[in-house]
């Protein structure tokens, strides 16, 4: 039994990782420039897509270098074709367009990489349990969870420490005011979306190595990642994370006692939190209306 | 004044004419009842949503949870509790707008974006729960075993079961009441209130309007004439599925209104015929008809934001 619930809460906080990552490039985006981007799931493919495709060429290593990078460019590429031209409109359009672009995205991939699941080779030596009793704790789980921890840690102080980061958490505050300064928000609105599809993209690379590839294997990470940033608080980084490994773990535990519930929980931990406390764990109050 | 009046007339005279006739004009075009009847459903459900989005500016993703609980409640009714299609759509409507409105109240101090949000993720939960409780709903294979039945007039039988045209007078009618409903809250005080939430909400606060009630009570009435269209739905199709429920559903209700128009009473109607007929079309001739319909998103949103009757009017003016 306590095998049984340690391997849960194991599982929890891996998926919990996952979450983070895509709820961190969500919340970015959500936070300066007002766009939910629906197509942050699809984005997550395209990283898991592109690393199985170059795999065989710059090896495992090198797609997780250069996966998320190349991800981050057609980012910033869409950023500037099509959602540009929203900003200051009603935010209704921006969610809009962003949901067929997740179309888009799942049947282009289907087209081109097929409707099959793809498997990503990692290196042998990650794929091994590190010890009998703990079967579950392989190698790659644990490379995963430091990969995510190194990548928020890298997150976090680029936010805090460069100018670009500096600026990102100026604008999310009050955006007219840092472009009264002379500031580019423009550009700084197109960097801070490239950040969120690299964190997508990179998250893609992990979970191809985990779980294989689907192309419909965003969707099911999104709402999740909805949540997690609502139960973190709105506008709170340090929320957003907290969120996800919290509902990650949440729905890890009840999968022990009530596995069919294991989905359901994390709406139910979010109507609570929302009953509450409803700015969110971390959130400023007013950040949500 | 009195000019515009009686466009007005003409034009509602129009628009009614046109559905009256929909089953004698449409075969010639190459549809059928059963789709007329569909964009009927379609377009009520879009006419619901926009009661909300086009008139209180409350941007709600996730209504598709009112539209399939509206289905599953006629559904259930039909298959466990008594053999009357009325019945079905009443319990349908109460199912949809009873959760619509305790979910309200917890989510009207939200705003836009958060909003939006904060709905997609609970509209999830009755997806959620229809799609986990098998035993009740069919789970992922939606739920199963129940018709329509005929309805007693007292003086002679309407065949709704098998007769496509007495059903689809029958959508037409339920279409009707709802539609009523709704032009008429929208010419109340309370209708122009929520009319001016949306065009200022700041200042409308300082009018004394209780803001936050009235986007509530225009919430719940959404909910409602929403879920009336999901218990229509079910007996369209004999059937209730749980993607009824999930919120792709609801983008495509709210790409309905954007595309025939927000700001317009009529419009969401028309853009669910479009949305329906361009849908049913591009599934027929090819298995890429996602990325298709993506596109449409994407292209209505850059170059027709204010859907099919906005350009018009602006073409026109």
């Amino acid at each position: 039994m306590t095998l049984l619930l340690l391997f849960n809460i194991t599982n929890g906080l891996i998926v919990g990782a996952f979450y983070v990552l895509m709820a961190l490039g969500l919340s970015l985006i959500l936070n300066l420039s007002n766009v939910i981007n629906f197509a942050h799931g699809g984005f997550l493919v395209i990283g898991g897509y592109i690393a199985y495709t170059i795999t065989p060429y710059v090896g495992f290593w090198g797609a997780l270098l250069l996966a998320p990078p190349l991800t981050a460019i057609i980012g910033l590429v869409v950023e500037r074709v099509l959602i540009r031209p929203l900003y200051g409109r009603d935010p209704l359009y921006s969610l809009l367009l962003t949901f067929g672009l997740a179309f888009i995205i799942e049947d282009g991939t289907r087209f081109i990489w097929g409707p099959q699941g793809k498997p990503v080779t990692i290196p042998p030596f990650l794929s091994a349990p590190l010890s009998n009793e703990l079967f579950f704790v392989t190698g790659y789980r644990l490379f995963m969870v430091a990969v995510v921890i190194v990548a928020v840690a890298l997150l976090f102080v680029l936010l805090r420490y460069t100018r670009l980061g500096i600026r990102i958490r100026a604008g999310t505050l009050d955006l007219e005011t840092v472009a009264a300064l002379g500031i580019n928000v423009q550009m700084l609105r197109s960097l801070n979306f490239a950040v969120g599809i690299f964190l997508a993209g990179l998250s893609g690379v992990l979970a191809a190595g985990q779980l294989g590839l689907e192309p419909t294997m965003g969707t099911g990470l999104l709402m999740p990642s909805f949540i997690a940033i609502i139960v973190g608080g709105i506008g709170s980084l340090l929320g957003t994370l907290i969120g996800g490994l919290l509902i990650g773990v949440t729905s890890g535990i009840t999968a022990v006692f009530f596995p069919a519930a294991s989905e359901a929980v994390i709406y139910v931990l979010m109507a609570v939190i929302l009953l509450t406390r409803p700015r969110g764990l971390f959130g400023e109050e007013g950040m949500m209306s | 004044m009195k000019d515009r009046l009686t466009r007005n007339w003409i034009v509602l005279a129009g628009i009614w004419t046109v559905l009256l006739l929909a089953p004698y004009w449409m075969a010639p075009l190459g549809g059928y009842t059963a789709l007329a009847t569909r964009v009927l459903v379609l377009g009520l459900a879009a006419m619901s949503l926009n009661f909300l989005l086009g008139f209180t500016g409350v941007l709600s993703f996730g209504h598709a949870a009112w539209f399939g609980l509206g289905a599953y409640g006629a559904g259930l009714t039909l298959k466990y509790l008594a053999l009357s299609t009325p019945l079905a759509v009443i319990v349908g409507m109460l199912l949809g707008g009873l959760c619509g409105a305790v979910l309200g109240a917890l989510l009207v101090r939200r705003r836009g974006v958060y909003f939006a949000m904060v709905t997609i993720a609970f509209g999830q939960v009755f997806y959620y729960i229809a799609f986990q409780w098998s035993s009740l709903t069919g789970g992922d294979d939606g739920l199963r075993g129940f018709s329509r039945q005929p309805i007693d007039l007292g003086l002679f039988k309407l065949d709704i079961s098998s007769n496509a045209y007495s059903f689809y007078y029958f959508v037409l009618f339920c279409f009707a009441v709802v539609v009523g409903a709704m032009g008429f809250i929208l010419r109340s005080p309370f209708g122009r209130t929520m009319i001016a939430i949306r065009e200022n909400e700041r200042r409308s606060r300082f009018l004394g309007i209780p803001v936050e009630r009235h986007i509530w009570i225009a919430f719940t009435l959404s909910c409602f004439f929403m879920a009336s269209a999901g218990a229509l739905y079910a007996l369209v199709n004999n059937f209730a599925d749980p993607r009824g429920l999930h919120y792709s559903q609801s983008g495509d209700f709210v790409m309905m209104a954007v595309m025939g128009g927000m700001r317009s009473f009529w419009g969401p109607l028309l853009g669910a015929a479009v949305f329906v007929v361009l849908q049913d079309y591009l599934s027929s001739i090819t298995v890429n008809w996602m990325s298709f319909v993506g596109l449409l998103f994407v292209l209505v949103v850059l170059f027709f934001p204010r859907g099919l009757l906005g350009f018009l009017q602006r073409s026109k003016a």
